[in-house]
């Protein structure tokens, strides 16, 4: 590590800040800058897939088809998913490691900082090619984001577009993810050992290593579709020899990881967030790692469970149905540890522990549903209804998303030095979890009743349910228009927050300034302050 | 320096937080079942999958309780606000570890047998009285009652298919099941047990009618079955839809099964194979309107 200033090749390197106008974010290599690109990236996407989502919304509103062709409203569904996963979830938790990683493990910036500044330039590209198929001839993809042939094959002029942007969305990922690994591996200070290095460290070290591990397997499955439909290949059409169903087995050994993806982050963010607002250290750290590394163990041999309909031989049903019943065991733990986190504290509830506790209340509903999916023979009806949608959008929701959002009102204070609008904040945490509920739970409901998923006009039976989760559709993303809005106040006025922003706080990144150093630790923490700062 | 709430604050936000929770739980536990919940279903089958639903959703609850019932009870006891201290030694206890791993992998346990059951019993095809194909179209179905020489083809209602029109004015409150009625029925006998064989033509679809309790994919180039045996007393009509996205008009290929006593299925099933005789109908596989999949799958004719 390069604790020497003149080491590193920067010779103004005291005075060493940003450069200014547009080439610091062109020329970015500075993991808060690319950070602060990541996030922002995402709050786009974020809003551009929310726009899509009240198409469909407001299109369910009421029988019959009033706004959208069913061919759009296909367009819509698919787009929203690819949109939601790769443009705003995932990019999200790749600025909240860009921005926290380093600061957590005591590091200057990333280990790679140039292949951050590639891997965060690559996504820009990769949605606008992603978003321009909107206005191609023959549309955008339209046979959902789990792109099943021979539907998905079934494409107009979009269709190469939207495979090549989701191999750059791939390579994008796989780039941030080594990242990652190399700069826990290598860059920890001297005394941030594996075993007391901050859980959101863990959870994403871990989340690195299945990005690695499945983005190429989604690589092959696409590619394999554009050969199928360009170069006269048969790998998924059963007239030419192939098999339709082998693609979806291909296609959920990388799903089913990429669940955990989308989840992992979250569980490391709120193994933080609990443990500051209780005033107590993480209850059974040990076994929360453990429980990260056997979920996302568990995650590569769970994947039929997403087609249990396509008609599996029996002992492949109860192989798939055992071992997603597992997974309840360490995600059960989890949220026991986190449980046992509040047990004894001495509990407040700013913003940050508000969203925290939401998504233990809402992340463990989703996950009270997926029990439920797990059962084939139930699974038989749940299958492709709302309950499904209902299930997904609750763990994505008020998981992930909450999450993210708890997470960037955890660190926000530290990132500018400034803090927000606690009554601002308020009013959108409990706009956000009241709407969301209003939006996903009747959705349950709608799916038990026999509603499928994906259809954009409805028999007369679903009306209520359906006008209820439409109208908490728009209060939800209209609530979410607070969420910029506070942060540009925050950045633009906010008062002066101290470097330790919460009263609980620990870890190194609160041992810095806020807003921190250019270069957070130029020099590694003393063995001192490591103590103070990393988990028992 | 903390920026904590205020004591009232604090109160109120968790007394609002608690009304949508306890509301949503008042309406699971109280409303109207039948606009809730999963329907029991008129088979064998779908009363044994109903049953997993409940018990497993029984078991959600308990848990839930449980586990809510202590994160309420520590949000409510032990704030800052009320002078709570924490007890920063309170970090691992291997006893209450292996307590929260072993409890829940027993009731695993104790779902996972009846599950086993049942799926063993849904996949025994054996001693079937009736084969009936059931072919996916883009967008709509075909029958075919094996050995019986009795097929056609199963579409959405005309009076539906005008309604559900982008901008044709109609109120779809008007028209009798809307989007859940098609030109000519699956009719089955009832008591008797039924195989169903799925396939598709063009693209996945999936076959479902939620009071025979499930769905199965019918795919392209495979042939899936699953079987069905209605209740003798349950004789009427029954409604699903395709539950497998299979492009522009997915969500308008209904399906509808009359069950007739077999008596009845068996006049029914003569007079059809008569009329059929009568029109001289073609083979079934024959008339796959080669325009409509022509059109539809670009990349199928390529080849």
């Amino acid at each position: 590590m390069a604790h020497e200033h003149t080491a590193d090749g920067h010779h103004d390197h005291d005075h060493h800040g940003p450069a200014h106008g547009w080439r610091r974010w062109v020329y970015a290599t500075n993991h808060k800058d690319i950070g602060t690109m990541y996030l922002i990236f995402a709050c786009v996407m974020f809003f551009v897939g929310g726009l899509m989502a009240l198409v469909i919304r407001a299109e369910l509103f009421q029988p019959g088809l009033q706004l959208v062709d069913p061919q759009f409203f296909n367009s819509m569904t698919t787009m929203h998913a690819l949109v939601m996963i790769f443009g705003a979830v995932m990019p999200a938790w790749t600025g909240l490691a860009n921005w926290m990683i380093p600061m957590q493990v005591g590091a200057p910036d990333m280990a790679l900082p140039r292949l951050n500044n590639f891997s965060f330039w690559i996504l820009p590209f990769a949605f606008t090619l992603l978003l321009a198929t909107l206005f191609v001839p023959g549309g955008a993809p339209a046979g959902g984001w789990t792109l099943y042939p021979p539907l998905s094959l079934q494409a107009g002029d979009g269709f190469p577009m939207a495979i090549f942007a989701i191999h750059l969305m791939g390579a994008s990922s796989i780039l941030g993810s080594i990242n990652v690994v190399v700069t826990i591996m290598n860059m920890r200070a001297p005394g941030v050992g594996l075993l007391n290095m901050p859980l959101f460290c863990w959870s994403w070290l871990i989340t690195a290593y299945l990005l690695i591990a499945t983005m190429p397997v989604l690589a092959g499955a696409v590619t394999m579709l554009l050969t199928d439909h360009f170069f006269a290949t048969s790998f998924f059409s059963a007239s030419g020899g192939g098999d339709p169903v082998m693609f979806q087995h291909i296609f959920w050994f990388f799903g089913h990881p990429e669940v955990y993806i989308l989840i992992l982050p979250a569980f490391g963010i709120i193994s933080e967030i609990v443990p500051t607002f209780s005033r107590k250290p993480l209850f059974g750290y040990d076994a929360m790692v453990y429980a990260t590394a056997a979920i996302a163990f568990l995650s590569f041999i769970v994947w039929a469970h997403h087609m249990f309909t396509v008609g599996m031989p029996l002992a492949g049903q109860l192989f798939f149905t055992l071992s997603t019943m597992l997974i309840s065991i360490p995600t059960g733990v989890k949220v026991f540890n986190w449980t046992a986190t509040m047990w004894k504290g001495s509990l407040t509830f700013e913003p940050p522990m508000l969203f925290a506790l939401a998504f233990l209340f809402l992340f463990t509903i989703g996950g009270f549903s997926g029990l439920m999916l797990a059962i084939v023979p139930a699974d038989f009806q749940y299958h492709d209804t709302y309950f499904v949608v209902a299930h997904f959008h609750y763990v994505l929701v008020p998981g992930a998303v909450f999450a993210i959002m708890a997470g960037v009102y955890y660190w926000l204070p530290k990132w500018t030095g400034k803090m927000y609008d606690m009554k601002l904040a308020n009013w959108h945490f409990w706009l956000s979890t009241i709407f969301v509920n209003v939006l996903f739970f009747p959705q349950h409901f709608l799916g038990l009743a026999g509603m499928p998923r994906r259809i954009p006009d409805y028999s007369t039976q679903f009306t209520d349910w359906n006008m209820v989760s439409s109208v908490g559709a728009f209060g939800f993303g209209l609530s979410q228009l607070l969420f910029p809005y506070l942060i540009w106040k925050c950045v633009k006025s906010g008062a002066k927050s101290e470097s330790r922003s919460w009263e609980g706080a620990h870890g190194l990144e609160w041992e810095l300034t806020s807003p921190p150093p250019y270069h957070s630790w130029t020099d590694p923490p003393s063995r001192e302050i490591v103590a103070r700062g990393v988990q028992h | 320096m903390s920026f904590h709430m205020k004591n009232a604050t604090a109160r109120r936000a968790l007394g609002v937080a608690a009304i949508p929770l306890l509301a949503l739980f008042a309406s699971v536990a109280h409303a109207d079942w039948g606009g809730l919940n999963m329907h029991e279903g008129v088979t064998i089958l779908s009363k044994k999958i109903y049953g997993l639903h409940m018990t497993i959703f029984y078991w959600c609850i308990f848990l839930a309780v449980v586990v809510f019932g202590v994160m309420i009870y520590s949000i409510v006891k032990f704030r800052k606000s009320q002078g709570a201290q924490a007890d920063k030694t309170l970090v691992h206890s291997t006893k209450v570890e292996i307590v929260w791993t072993v409890i829940p992998i027993m009731i695993l346990v104790a779902m996972a047998v009846p599950t086993a059951k049942t799926l063993i019993e849904i996949e025994d095809m054996g001693r079937v009285d009736l084969n009936i194909k059931v072919t996916g179209y883009q967008w709509k179905w075909e029958y075919e009652y094996l050995g019986e020489k009795v097929s056609f083809f199963s579409t959405l209602k005309r009076d539906s298919d005008a309604a559900r029109q982008l901008g044709s004015g109609v109120d779809p409150e008007s028209v009798p099941n809307y989007l859940l009625d098609v030109d000519n029925a699956l009719v089955i006998p009832a008591g008797t047990k039924i195989r169903l064989l799925l396939t598709a033509q063009d693209v996945i679809h999936a076959w479902w009618v939620p009071a025979f309790g499930m769905k199965k994919d019918a795919i392209p180039g495979f042939v899936n079955e699953i079987w069905v045996q209605v209740d003798a007393d349950k004789v009427g009509t029954y409604r699903g839809q395709c539950a497998e996205l299979c492009g522009r008009d997915h969500g308008f290929m209904p399906i509808v099964v009359e069950v007739k006593s077999p008596a009845e299925f068996d006049a029914w099933l003569r007079a059809k194979q008569a009329e059929q005789k009568l029109a001289g109908s073609p083979s079934p596989t024959a008339p796959v309107e080669p325009a409509t999949i022509a059109s539809a799958a670009p990349a199928a004719v390529a080849k």
